[in-house]
């Protein structure tokens, strides 16, 4: 989603919005940050007691713990660490009396650039950078002025640290006994913010603050929530994508004990299905099992991807609608045949598959709703809760859940999941309703990474260096028919079906660049890393083709073909290749080394795999990575996402590493016949390097995803003499 | 519906389920154990991997009338013991966990490698880790934090 910075600036969250602080009935201190009311509601809201949250970012307790709140879904990513690192940073607070906490769906949490609360585009620490400074820099500003105040000092001659404020007397005060009296002074208009040479947090490898709940069991995801009288619903969905049942029998699902109703609902984006519910999920799920429903097909497109792979090739003969035309499209026909690549790749669709199964809780009460669901999308989800259920999107309260994973599938504009969730929990009024889709309804329930062909035709120079370059993409618009599509599909074009090339930072003369979006009945979504997923593939092995071509080294010819001002990934290349070097140099028999760069997400990466051939499958047995994402907050969660990133983009390498349809059918239908990887097909090492910087911060849970697949296609080209284009890699 | 009397981390417990409910839904939502995860449901992902009987177990393919006088041990229990908690330190002090939903099966698994390999090779660790999927990919790390939890047993 590199072009979703520039989503919804209607809803941008203003940068009027304040900070207010208030005291709280146990003692302590709010500091939060509202919205730019009228002058009379601020009043009005000054003299209101405050809930907590949903409006407070910080809260200093009486026992000195520093409640901080997270704008959004944590996921794995890290970000419920280094958000309240930031913040704790510019407040000086002491980290080990800092605990953090999922705010739930309020304004006052949407993401700073997007505009509405959600994770995405890898945004959490480039948009929330600032924003968290600026909290922990005015709290502490606050905490500075009382104590001033108390000493009769000024506060220039006070100082912080570790949730202390010195005066110049020797005077000291604990954060916490300074609470109450910061609260009654005003929140200053200005701060000075931390230079580099003063973080004490930012930079500084931290553990997460998530580690010990989630390895002693004792860590509640959505999944594991349990409430008084809740049931659990298993959903029946049309096997092929759409339908509806004609008509169906539940006699022997309601006759499994425990099964408490059994009804239609509408499902997905069109079509419906039969929700049965249960006060147990194996019970639903058993009762599920025995409906018999006959479906009707009728109208509804059979998808199949036999066909559709035969439909993208010949569409990727023309071209498509045009997102780049630059110097002579015409000069590739002047390229002799022998200096000419014709390249013709294919992709298939990918399911997500977090390791939580997707579900979602609501207890409709009426005149209002309350939800817990691990949502990477609390705004677009809210309100499709509220639009079901008959309410407006304030009469829903809206618990953010810890999630187990989601590469995208949490953030869906249709909020599907939702819908479904609500459909049901209206017909339960006052009892809690968990829906939950059992791994097979996951593999089988559509919202894919599309399916991709690209048809790629360059023209070499003399010096071995392209001169002319057509790309054709062919794939299904992810933004088509999204409230996102008005800033991303321009002239025809879905931007993020072509980013990785629209924005290529190799120097491209004749470069053409278009795009077919065909409409197939299969709901297609993002996935981690997004349009790189297969772009980074095309043009990462192709590069390679041209340096094995060329005769030229990987990493020079690379170096040679990148803009002078492509800085970071510049960057990237030199540091990956000084910290490769040794073991590029001396590598056992029957390895090779596999070369890939790419930047996304304003993220630089680059990386070097050591791969062998075992059992006819890739075995990668070293990976050294460089990174530069600017300030590094975290580096030990940036490893970490580079480290699993790296790993989780061996996903499309793997023989069943695809979903295919026969018939309007999902052929797979859990981990057995969709299979990612497990230990032995991950990287057995990867190193990690940070490039030093001192730019802002950008994203890091995608950049890492897309280098890796083509590294180890063009290791494994090496070996075999081969050249990698179809994927899943069904064989070597 | 038939009683079970089942023993779960040393403590006694008694459930009146269906034959066929699996045990991972029985410690889930019978007895309010939510540490152990449902992945899959067909023994492909490990995330509700249990001891029974000392070995580690896929709960989501076990039917409860199969248990018998097994005693089960899941990730609420495995701190009790010397290996869990080596385990589980180890986890922390290497910050394997991302999303976490994966580990409480990675680190069940893991301590029943430590049980039988105390010293494990690459191999021992593919070899009895390889069912444990983990979306996230913590591979890296798990590897490095099982090698640091045998260390701190020797």
């Amino acid at each position: 989603m590199a072009a979703a910075t520039q989503i919804a600036n209607d809803l941008h969250l203003s940068r009027r919005g304040f900070l207010r602080v208030s005291a709280t009935a146990a003692g302590g201190l709010l500091v939060s940050l509202y919205l730019d009311l009228p002058l009379a509601a601020q009043e009005g809201a000054a003299t209101k007691a405050k809930v907590y949250p949903p409006d407070a970012f910080v809260h200093i307790k009486p026992d000195g713990k520093i409640i901080i709140q997270v704008n959004r879904l944590e996921f794995g990513q890290g970000v419920q660490t280094s958000l309240p690192m930031i913040l704790a940073d510019e407040m000086d607070a002491d980290w080990s009396q800092v605990v953090a906490e999922l705010a739930p769906a309020a304004d006052v949490y949407r993401d700073p650039v997007y505009g509405i609360q959600m994770v995405g585009g890898s945004g959490s620490i480039a948009h929330s950078f600032q924003q968290y400074r600026e909290l922990g820099a005015r709290t502490r500003a606050m905490l500075v002025a009382a104590a001033a105040q108390k000493w009769n000092v000024a506060p220039e001659q006070c100082r912080t640290e570790s949730s202390v404020v010195h005066g110049p007397g020797g005077q000291s005060a604990k954060y916490a006994e300074l609470a109450d009296a910061a609260s009654h002074l005003p929140v200053p208009e200005t701060v000075t913010l931390k230079t580099a040479a003063e973080f004490r947090l930012i930079g500084k490898g931290t553990r997460r603050l998530d580690s010990s709940p989630k390895c002693d069991g004792s860590m509640k995801f959505g999944l594991d929530l349990d409430l008084p009288g809740m049931k659990i619903a298993v959903v029946a969905r049309p096997p092929v994508f759409g339908a509806s049942p004609k008509s169906f029998d539940d006699k022997a699902a309601r006759s499994v004990p425990g099964v408490v109703d059994v009804f239609e609902i509408p499902v997905g984006g069109k079509g419906r299905g039969v929700a049965v519910i249960a006060d147990k999920f194996w019970t639903a799920k058993q009762a599920r099992d025995r409906l018999r429903i006959d479906w009707d097909f009728s109208g509804v497109e059979r998808a199949d991807s036999s066909q559709l792979r035969e439909k993208y090739k010949t569409l990727a003969e023309t071209p498509g609608n045009v997102a780049v035309a630059r110097g002579d499209d015409k000069a590739i026909d002047g390229v002799s045949a022998s200096n000419r690549i014709l390249a013709e790749y294919e992709f298939p669709y990918l399911a997500h598959t977090p390791m939580e199964p997707l579900n979602t809780t609501i207890r409709f009460d009426g005149d209002h709703a309350e939800v817990w669901a691990g949502s990477q999308f609390q705004t677009f989800d809210g309100a499709a809760i509220a639009q079901v259920l008959g309410l407006k999107p304030e009469q829903v309260t809206f618990h953010t859940e810890m999630a187990g994973g989601g590469f995208g599938r949490r953030a869906v504009p249709d909020s599907h999941v939702q819908r479904e969730a609500a459909a049901i929990a209206k017909h339960f009024t006052g009892t809690p309703v968990k829906l939950v889709w059992p791994r097979e309804d996951d593999v089988r329930g559509g919202y894919y990474r599309p399916m991709h062909a690209h048809r790629v035709e360059i023209g070499i120079g003399a010096d071995g260096m392209p001169v002319a370059w057509r790309h054709v993409v062919v794939g299904q618009s992810i933004m088509a028919g999204t409230p996102f599509a008005a800033f991303t599909v321009k002239d025809g074009v879905d931007e993020t079906a072509v980013e990785g090339i629209i924005d290529t930072h190799y120097d491209l003369p004749n470069f053409h660049l278009s795009a077919h979006h065909p409409a197939v009945n299969v709901p297609v979504l993002w996935f981690r890393s997004v349009g790189h997923t297969h772009t980074a593939f095309v043009m990462e092995t192709l590069i390679d083709e041209l340096a094995v071509r060329a005769n030229a080294d990987p990493i020079a010819y690379r170096r040679k073909l990148l803009k002078p001002d492509a800085k970071k990934l510049h960057r990237a290349l030199d540091l990956m290749e000084q910290k490769s070097a040794s073991w590029r140099a001396k590598l056992p028999a029957g390895h090779a080394v596999g070369i890939a760069c790419h930047e996304s997400f304003e993220t630089g990466v680059a990386c070097a795999v050591d791969v062998s051939i075992e059992n006819n499958r890739p075995k990668i047995h070293r990976v050294t990575v460089a990174v530069d994402a600017g300030i590094a907050v975290n580096p030990l969660t940036i490893e970490s996402q580079f480290q699993g990133g790296v790993s989780f983009g061996v996903s499309q390498l793997m023989a069943k590493g695809a979903i295919t349809l026969k018939d309007g059918y999902v052929e797979q239908s859990n981990f057995d016949t969709y299979t990612p990887p497990y230990i032995m097909d991950a990287p057995t090492a990867v190193d990690v390097h940070i490039v030093p910087s001192s730019e802002k911060p950008s994203g890091c849970g995608e950049p890492p995803v897309p280098v890796i697949s083509p590294a180890v296609a063009n290791a494994l080209s090496r070996l075999t003499g081969k050249r990698y284009r179809n994927l899943p890699l069904v064989e070597v | 519906m038939e009683t079970y009397k089942l023993r779960v981390n040393g403590e006694a417990k008694e459930v009146t389920v269906d034959p066929g409910t699996p045990l991972l839904w029985v410690l889930r939502e019978d007895l309010k154990m939510t540490g152990t995860k449902y992945g899959c449901g067909i023994a492909a992902c490990g995330a509700c991997t249990v001891h029974l009987g000392g070995v580690a177990t896929r709960s989501c393919v076990v039917p409860v009338s199969l248990v018998g006088d097994r005693p089960i041990v899941t990730i609420e229990g495995i701190g009790e013991d010397p290996v869990g908690r080596a385990v589980q330190k180890a986890w922390v002090s290497e910050d394997v966990v991302q999303c976490g939903y994966c580990q409480s099966g990675q680190i069940m698994s893991a301590v029943a490698l430590l049980k039988s390999a105390p010293k494990p090779t690459e191999s021992n660790i593919e070899e009895s880790m390889g069912g444990n999927l983990c979306r996230c990919a913590t591979y890296v790390r798990i590897r490095e934090a099982i090698k640091i939890a045998a260390q701190q047993m020797s």
